[in-house]
């Protein structure tokens, strides 16, 4: 298995959507080029031959009764929210003012 | 120390039924235990007296009024704070979610609430149950109330030490790789993990959704199966819940009868890396139960090697898919938003800032397990060895009825031995991890003192699925036996702790 570089895991950060400070990197990607050494050796068992499991029990879907039943009320939904306006969600802005 | 929080579920409900106690009286004892040794242990992340007491209070009318009330009725519990609770501040121990009042609760809390129990507050845990220690929270450790210096093992060590300092008689965890059953082992308590689906994930902040599981936490194994009995069963909230009945987990811990029982010792779970006195005390065990009509034959598994590996790859795979939705929009914590900075960056920022190192070491890992090029090698080959492990419990379940291991290679380390070492901690979970990939029910239960260090050692019973039955009835047959050797439950032999306030 290849190991992971200090600009890899810079990377992963950027898809993670993670912040990560020059010092976290330093101690961040040591650590993580131990762990993927570690679980690597799972490509040393499986065949090609074994079909994966991706769920514990075999589950099919199961279905409510489609009925009107009360839900939370809009104020409930934004309780949580870090800024509300208008009965919305407010967000950051996406595009600069250039853009 | 009050006498009642003394007391298990079993005596108290006992008490309330002859009418010699009541529930807020009862209530009230817990909370003035937690006033008084909370401050050293740090069980609770947040203590809820008034519901608390408003609750008991409920029960208490209830029972005045002639109602028929379930068995833990006015019995107070701890509830780990990744469970939702209406209104009542819900963490996860992250920093990601401080001061969040969740508007609805999760179908555990919904059962316990329906049956009367009353929950005293949110328990301390590793960051998103990501841990084996406790010490990943961002509110601080936890320490195990048998020797405040160590570890109480994560990520559920908040409710396992709220059992074992007297702070409640009942709790709630959740185990993704055993964050019941570690710290059920470490701080000398019994930690039950049912059978994946077995217990609804509706509220639950999921960690890994193939894995996670909801369970019962106590000191004896009789108030485990009520509490089970409690909150199981099925739930159309969630897809992934069984719809059967619930085994017949209280008659099973009642009848707690080894006799004719077929139990395999794992071979490839115990050797080098476990500690002496852990295998003495297991082994130990595994003879009292040949002496109670037991038969006992060693039984090998031999993908159980691999299951670490393909556990810290599925885990951090769900769990940075799972953790994407922290990202400062909808709800908790939200950095950076001065008007200067784009979405994307102000979720970074977010994310930064919220999340601590071992989430974010997951979180990496899973992404690159999951990024292109990578997925088959790890990912894919992390799901063909959960087939193996699978079929490996299939084939022992042929000879066997139940399997049996230590529950953990060593007793509880001390606070901060391991943890710039994520591999060491890591395989603090060896022993627990292939229930959970195979999603069978699984459960530890106190089975003595090491003789290194004088702390508790846990023995794990891992049962069929749908079987949760098997693990009480064993469990239950054990805790007999010993309790007979030792005057009492193993908890009764724990040191007294220091009253701070």
């Amino acid at each position: 298995m290849p190991s992971i570089t200090r600009e890899e895991v810079a990377h992963l950060a950027r898809l993670a959507r993670i912040e990560l400070s020059d010092d976290e990197l330093d101690h961040l990607a040591p650590q993580l080029d131990q762990i993927i050494g570690l679980v690597g050796q799972v490509s040393e068992v499986a065949a090609d031959d074994i079909p994966p499991t991706s769920h514990a029990l075999p589950i099919s879907n199961v279905m409510r009764p489609d009925e009107n039943v009360p839900c939370l009320t809009p104020e409930q939904a934004l309780s949580g929210a870090p800024a509300a306006e208008q009965q919305r969600f407010r967000v950051p802005r996406i595009l600069d003012e250039e853009a | 120390m009050s006498d009642l929080t003394r007391k298990t579920a079993v005596e108290l409900s006992e008490l309330m039924t002859a009418g010699e106690v009541s529930s807020v009286e009862i209530t009230q004892a817990h909370l003035d235990r937690i006033g008084a040794v909370d401050g050293a242990v740090h069980a609770f992340l947040h203590v809820d007296s008034e519901g608390a007491l408003a609750q008991a209070a409920a029960v208490d009318s209830r029972r005045a009024a002639g109602e028929e009330l379930g068995p833990l009725a006015g019995v107070p519990l701890a509830l780990k704070d990744v469970l939702t609770q209406d209104g009542v501040p819900t963490t996860a121990g992250s920093k990601m979610l401080e001061g969040w009042r969740p508007p609805y609760d999760a179908t555990v809390v919904r059962r316990l609430k329906a049956a009367g129990v009353v929950i005293l507050g949110k328990t301390n845990m590793d960051e998103f149950a990501m841990g084996s220690s406790t010490e990943n929270s961002a509110y601080g450790t936890t320490h195990n109330p048998w020797d405040l210096n160590r570890i109480p093992g994560g990520s559920g060590g908040g409710s396992s030490a709220a059992l074992a300092a007297y702070e409640a008689p009942l709790a709630i965890g959740t185990d993704t790789g055993g964050s019941i059953r570690q710290p059920g082992a470490f701080t000398g308590t019994v930690g039950v993990k049912p059978t994946y689906g077995g217990t609804s994930r509706y509220g639950l902040i999921a960690l890994a959704s193939s894995l996670d599981t909801p369970g019962p936490c106590a000191r004896t194994t009789l108030d485990a199966a009520l509490l089970h009995e409690v909150i199981a069963g099925h739930d159309p909230m969630d897809s992934t819940s069984i719809d059967q009945p619930v085994p017949a987990v209280v008659d099973a811990a009642r009848r707690a009868d080894v006799a004719g029982l077929r139990i395999g010792v794992v071979k490839e779970l115990g050797g080098e890396g476990y500690q002496p006195g852990v295998e003495a005390r297991f082994h130990e065990a595994v003879e009292l139960l040949t002496k109670l009509g037991a038969e006992v034959v060693e039984v090998s598994c031999p993908h159980f090697e691999y299951a670490l590996p393909a556990y810290y790859l599925i885990l951090p795979s769900e769990a940075s898919s799972n953790l994407a939705k922290f990202d400062a929009m909808r709800y908790g914590l939200r950095v950076g938003d001065n008007g200067e900075n784009s979405a994307e960056k102000v979720m970074s920022l977010t994310r930064e800032a919220g999340f601590g190192a071992e989430v974010k070491r997951r979180i990496m890992l899973g992404t690159h397990a999951l990024s292109s090029g990578y997925y088959d090698a790890y990912y894919g080959q992390a799901q063909k060895v959960r087939t193996l492990i699978a079929r490996d419990f299939t084939r022992a379940y042929e000879q066997v009825d139940v399997l049996v291991s230590p529950a953990t290679p060593t007793t509880a380390f001390a606070i901060g031995d391991r943890i710039d070492d994520p591999i060491a901690m890591y395989k603090n979970d060896l022993c627990t991890i292939p229930s959970n990939l195979a999603g069978n029910a699984a459960a530890s239960f106190p089975c003595g003192l090491a003789d290194e260090d004088g702390l508790p050692v846990g023995f794990h019973v891992m049962a069929p699925v749908m079987r949760d039955d098997l693990l009480y009835q064993v469990g239950g047959a054990l805790e007999a036996a010993l309790a007979e050797q030792w005057g009492g439950v193993l908890m009764s032999k724990a040191p007294e702790l220091e009253v701070t306030r």
